[in-house]
């Protein structure tokens, strides 16, 4: 166990450094910026809306997520096995919890950091009129939470493939999924035959109605604890799957 | 240094380590050879504690890799084979997170780094991308990370499989440098290799041992007294030409 934290930082350290090494980060980071423009400001309505509110902005969150994060995600796993990487990682004196912890910390944090960067636009709509900064620090909180919770099952899809295209799509997929579940169109379709029980279970994984209270300014701990225990979840699963199919 | 008794590895199906036992001490160095598929690297890979075993236990220096693995893993270096490395990292950045994630930090940390690049001649190329690197250097790097905590035990899979003769040269002159101190363990299917630098060697065909002394001993089992025709007659199962060369 002490050798839990230095291990996981010494991990999480490279990983975070090597988004740098290639243009990979600053690709990323300008696309989620521009798209995160565009949606706001061409899709969202942001002018017509007349408020000074970051709504507009938040709404697009999770679809913005939807691509760009299994795109950091792909190749936290199957990467190391493509270049046999992961036979040295595990073979260094790293609990299995460190590595699979610190990469996906690296990933959470650079995703962050691409959100802390359209800060300008919180500024911009202070300059315009007096919004609810508290709501926004909660929207960016929540938004910075589902980035966390995509980010968790892409680190699990990566783990099972040393291919990274396929981890990019599986992923999309998936968290397409959690989107979806919350859907009115998908719940009417499955309230036709499935019992009640499932119908909400299924609503209830929805990041979508999760978000959409956070990103009003309502922080209600069942959500926050839901994308916690996703994320608890999905990093279980990771070290499950590293652990079992670490020769192939 | 290093016990190994009854190892056993099934893959699915395939039966690639079937109950071998050995054991190496402080000052000897260990030749693991046999044909392609006979189970060495999978071998070294259950020492290492990267795979677990089917059955059979594997210690160092009094530690089970099962039971035990951060401890282990602590005190031996590992070169798996084809010496892994994170491409777009350089050999400082590379080595300085082994050394972290090695718990070596600060002053000694740097003297070790040292230490490692003079003694396997690094010095020209620790600020370029190890992608970019021949050959050689890039199995230099993956020696000096392999020794930079100047490890006990040391586990080479083909050390200096696809080098030329010079760079061959230089690695077994490393190998004989650091023989005395450590407990070794190379795979090879160079023979000459093994007169070179070993202490001791092992034949391993189809996941069993068939073969376990000194090169002086190996080498008397043939009428030929060549190291090469007893490889071929044990691995071969050709008993005819083989004079002595038998199961032991
Ligand atoms: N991850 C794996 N999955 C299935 N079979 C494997 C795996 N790794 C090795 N093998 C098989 O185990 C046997 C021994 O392989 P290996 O230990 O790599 O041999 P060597 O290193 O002596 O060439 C081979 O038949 C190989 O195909
Ligand atoms: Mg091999």
């Amino acid at each position: 166990m002490t050798r839990f934290l230095p291990a996981t930082l010494a991990v999480m350290r490279r990983e975070l450094g090597g988004y740098f090494l290639t243009p990979v980060a600053y690709v990323f980071t300008i696309i989620f910026l521009l798209l995160a423009g565009v949606f706001t400001f061409q899709l969202g309505g942001f002018f017509e809306g007349g408020q000074a509110d970051l709504r507009s902005f938040f709404t697009w969150h999770p679809w913005l997520y939807l691509f760009l994060v299994p795109a950091v995600s792909m190749r936290l796993w199957a990467e190391e096995r493509k270049q046999g990487t992961i036979e040295l990682l595990l073979t260094l004196p790293v609990p299995l919890s460190s590595a699979v912890v610190g990469k996906f910390l690296a990933a959470w944090l650079f995703t962050g950091l691409a959100l802390a960067l359209t800060a300008p636009m919180w500024i911009t709509v202070n300059y315009l009129g007096s919004p609810d900064n508290g709501s926004i620090i909660t929207a960016y909180l929540g938004s910075f939470l589902m980035a966390g919770g995509f980010l968790a099952i892409g680190s699990m899809i990566s783990a099972t493939t040393r291919n990274q295209v396929i981890a990019f799509v599986v992923s999309v997929v998936l968290c397409l999924g959690f989107l979806l579940a919350g859907f009115g169109a998908v719940l009417d379709f499955l309230s036709g035959w499935a019992p009640q029980p499932i119908v909400e279970a299924v609503a209830g994984f929805s990041f979508l109605t999760r978000f959409s209270n956070i990103a009003k300014g309502v922080i209600d701990a069942r959500d926050v604890l839901f994308f916690l225990a996703l994320i608890a979840v999905c990093l279980f699963a990771t070290a499950v799957i590293i652990d079992t199919k670490k020769g192939g | 240094m290093i016990e190994i008794t009854s190892l056993v590895k099934h893959f699915g199906p395939i039966l690639a380590v079937d109950g071998v036992s050995f054991s190496v001490a402080r000052g000897e160095v260990l030749g693991f050879l046999g044909p392609n598929g006979a189970g060495k690297s999978t071998t070294m890979k259950m020492v290492t504690g990267f795979l677990v075993p089917t059955s059979g236990t594997a210690t160092v220096a009094g530690h089970d890799v099962t039971r035990e693995p951060l401890a282990v893993k602590a005190r031996i270096g590992y070169l798996p084979e084809g010496a892994p490395a994170y491409p777009d990292m350089t050999p400082e950045g590379f080595l300085n997170f082994v050394a972290r994630v090695r718990g070596l930090s600060g002053s000694r940390r740097r003297a070790r780094i040292d230490e490692v690049v003079s003694r396997v001649n690094l010095q020209g190329v620790m600020r370029q991308p190890i992608d970019t690197l021949s050959k050689g250097f890039k199995r230099r790097v993956g020696l000096a990370q392999a020794i930079l905590h100047d490890p006990e035990v040391l586990i080479m899979d083909e050390p200096t499989d696809g080098l030329d003769p010079n760079q061959k040269h230089e690695v077994r002159n490393l190998i004989n440098q650091m023989a005395s101190t450590k407990a070794i363990i190379l795979s090879t299917h160079i023979l000459e290799e093994v007169e070179a630098v070993c202490t001791r060697a092992i034949i391993i065909n189809r996941g069993k041992v068939v073969a376990d002394g000194t090169p002086a001993q190996l080498k008397a089992r043939h009428s030929s007294g060549r190291l090469d025709d007893v490889f071929r007659a044990i691995t071969t199962g050709d008993t005819a030409r083989s004079g002595k060369a038998g199961r032991p």
